[in-house]
């Protein structure tokens, strides 16, 4: 058998999860693992720059057998393997689910990059982008198209705030703001009712998806962006 | 047109069982004018059939100088069925120019039937400045046949710069292949002294060890020295594959690639004094 | 397209072995990357060319038995495990996109994971091109490849690696042209020049716990 496209529905449910270094991508799909195994056939992806060391965290964590998280090996190139070349990604995917059919969710970690990198819509049907707070509160306002545009915005890390002299409610309002009133989940691992909220947007989407109600958007790869500059023309 | 004085040999050697089936005889040994054959005694750590003396062992002598340019010689081996044979070299085989040029050519067919062992421990190829010279090597296995050998190439003699070798090794098991290598060194070869081929590497060798116990898995890969590596090959056999600044660091790691493999391809010396067999074929390591 | 280092069939995740080969000093400057490239080109590059221009003329011709054998060959002249499964890696990679990018009934002779060169050269067969076109689309590749790498591992002028490239291509094209003639021998006759150091690079290089490409 040749890898060929499988159609949708007749495969798991794909989510990506992109979001810049360190602000707790893997630790989100751990929780989600742990929130959804029981309900949910669960697979996971991860895509890192150097070898496979989210993978072997999320393994070390013991929150799904190991043989169901892979890793693809990007070449340094994050961005590409969920943007312009998805074919790695693609066969990863493809052959967790021939693996342990019938898989309900695969799970895909983008390896940290930078704001701007978004998974393809050939790669993924919907995606989350995980800022935190320590990242600084003015980055949900600085935008770009993960934030503006992904399915959910996480801020993560928000037991932290206090110490990093953040605002937890007005980070998630700018970053409301900046995505035109779409969800934001303020979460934290240690606070258990915001992991229940992540898993919730999580069974609502899997139902969207099954009932063939959810539809993939595309944020886009590169945020629309002003230069202070008033002769700076259109891009 | 090969030069005047150019040679033509033709070697051809065979074993089989012995009428009470207990150890291997020579069928047939023909020497031809530079390929000289000898009945031979275990002179060195061998592998597989260390110590045994029901084996059949034969030494090629390769002529005093040579292969020269233009000479063109080739030998026949056929290891009958059930038989074991152990074939040996007296001495490195130094390729050097002939007086009018040419090409040098060897060509050497191996056939080994079914339940034989093929044993073949060479010494060194030296590519000498200035030679043309072409080896070529097939070797066709029956399914429940055994092999190990070794192949060792030096650039140079000490010091100089190679000239072109060009050696071809094509091992087929029941008809399937299952190892095809060439080599090129020399003017001619370009690139080959990029980092991709040989880089600043003098020596470069190999073991290949074929065993009908390896059809359903052969050994698994393991990177046991910096400058070597033991890979499984596409079939039940595997590849030691080493790449060195001089021929002592080579065979010390295709010694090491042995051990790593463990019994019974370990070489062993025959008898108690191993130690003294230092310097001979196989060097046991450690 | 088929050698077009942003075709979407995941090259750009393996160096060519130029990762290993740079981690142990063997290539440092321009210079020595750029013999880097000739040493690929001449031998990895070239079997591979001589069996992407037969696989391109057996599939336009319907010969898809052969094809079969020719698979069997390739597989005996890397001796390197590790470098059979990279080979079959990107040929499968590559087999995926062309399944969406261009699909074609010659494709189907091929197993699950076949070698890229064989791909590359069916691919070819599929656009209609010849065979000393599907050869030099894979010698490209062969060169690219560790050239894009480069950047990555190396402090290298980017133009200096071009120019290295651009002196290549009278190369790859004369050996292009060398394979397509190759390719109409016996395939047991078929060129099978060996790369020691690649070999030896290629295992040691997957047990390295960091590292920026996959081979």
């Amino acid at each position: 058998m040749h890898d060929t496209p499988a159609k949708s529905k007749e495969r798991a449910l794909r989510i990506g999860i992109a979001g810049p270094v360190g602000t707790g991508k893997s630790s989100v799909i751990a929780a989600l693992c742990r929130g959804l195994s029981t309900e949910f056939s669960l697979g996971v992806i991860t895509n890192d720059i150097y070898t496979d060391e989210d993978a072997r965290f999320l393994r070390s964590e013991g929150v799904l057998p190991g043989e169901r998280i892979r890793a693809v090996e990007t070449g340094a190139c994050p961005h590409t393997a969920i943007r312009d070349d998805v074919t790695m990604n693609l066969i990863a995917i493809e052959d967790l689910e021939r693996d342990f059919a019938p898989l309900d969710i695969v799970l895909v970690e983008s390896g940290g990059d930078n704001l701007t990198a978004t998974f393809s819509p050939a790669l993924v049907d919907a995606q989350m982008f995980v800022l935190d707070v320590a990242g600084g509160g003015d980055v949900a306002r600085k935008g770009g198209p993960g934030i503006a545009r992904a399915d959910l915005l996480v801020v993560n890390k928000i037991d932290l705030a206090e110490h990093v002299d953040v605002d937890v409610d007005q980070m998630v309002a700018d970053a409301e703001n900046a995505r035109d009133g779409g969800p934001v989940l303020a979460l934290s691992r240690k606070r258990p009712e915001t992991v229940g909220h992540l898993c919730d947007w999580v069974r609502q989407l899997h139902r969207a998806y099954i009932g063939g109600t959810h539809t993939a958007i595309d944020p886009g790869p590169m945020a629309p962006h002003s230069h202070p500059h008033p002769h700076t023309t259109d891009h | 047109m090969r030069p005047a004085g150019a040679m033509t040999a033709r070697a051809v050697l065979a074993t089989e069982l012995t009428a009470d089936g207990r150890s291997s005889r020579l069928s047939v040994l023909r020497s031809q004018g530079f390929l000289v054959l000898r009945p031979a005694n275990a002179s060195g750590p061998e592998p597989l059939v260390s110590g045994r003396r029901d084996v059949a062992r034969v030494a090629l002598a390769a002529g005093t100088a040579g292969p020269l340019g233009g000479d063109d010689f080739a030998l026949d081996v056929h290891v009958g069925p059930a038989s074991t044979l152990v074939l040996s070299e007296i001495s490195a085989m130094l390729v050097l120019p002939g007086s009018r040029g040419g090409r040098s050519r060897l060509r050497i067919t191996v056939r080994v039937d079914e339940n034989a062992t093929f044993v073949w421990i060479p010494k060194p190829v030296i590519a000498a400045r200035g030679c043309d010279h072409e080896q070529d090597v097939q070797i066709s296995l029956h399914r429940n046949a055994r092999m190990v050998m070794r192949e060792e190439t030096l650039l140079g003699r000490h010091r100089e710069a190679p000239g072109n070798l060009r050696t071809t090794l094509r091992i087929s098991c029941e008809g399937r292949p299952l190892y095809h290598q060439q080599l090129r060194v020399g003017p001619d070869a370009e690139g080959s002294g990029s980092a991709a081929v040989l880089g600043e590497s003098r020596a470069v060798g190999s073991v290949i060890a074929v065993d009908p116990a390896w059809t359903a898995a052969a050994p698994a890969a393991a990177a046991f020295h910096p400058d070597a590596v033991l890979t499984p090959l596409p079939g039940p056999g595997v590849l030691i594959s080493a790449a060195t600044r001089d021929s002592l660091q080579l065979r010390q790691v295709l010694d090491l690639g042995l051990e790593t493999l463990g019994a019974p391809w370990r070489p062993l010396a025959a008898g108690l004094n191993r130690d003294s067999a230092a310097g001979a074929q196989f060097k046991t390591a450690g | 397209m088929l050698s077009d280092g942003r075709f979407p069939a995941g090259g750009y995740a393996h160096s060519g072995g130029l990762e290993p080969t740079v981690a142990a000093g063997r290539v440092s400057n321009a210079a020595e990357l750029e013999q880097f490239l000739v040493g690929r080109a001449e031998t990895a590059g070239f079997v591979a060319a001589v069996f992407a221009a037969a696989a391109c003329s057996m599939a336009s011709r319907g010969e898809t038995v052969a094809l079969a054998g020719l698979e069997a060959e390739l597989d005996a002249r890397f001796p390197s495990s590790e470098l059979r499964a990279v080979s079959r890696t990107l040929g499968r990679q590559l087999l995926r996109a062309m399944s969406t990018i261009h699909p074609h009934p010659y494709f189907s002779v091929l197993a699950a994971a076949p070698h890229q060169p064989m791909v590359m050269g069916i691919a070819a067969a599929a656009f209609g091109l010849d065979s000393r076109a599907a050869a030099l689309a894979i010698l490209h590749e062969s060169v690219a490849g560790p050239a894009a790498a480069a950047a990555k591992l190396m402090p290298v002028d980017p133009f200096e690696v071009h120019a290295a490239l651009a002196r290549a291509s009278a190369r790859l094209d004369r050996l292009s042209e060398a394979a397509a003639a190759q390719a109409e021998a016996p395939v047991c006759d078929f060129p099978s020049l060996g790369s020691p150091l690649m070999d030896i690079a290629a295992e040691h290089h997957k047990r390295r716990s960091t590292r920026l490409f996959a081979s």
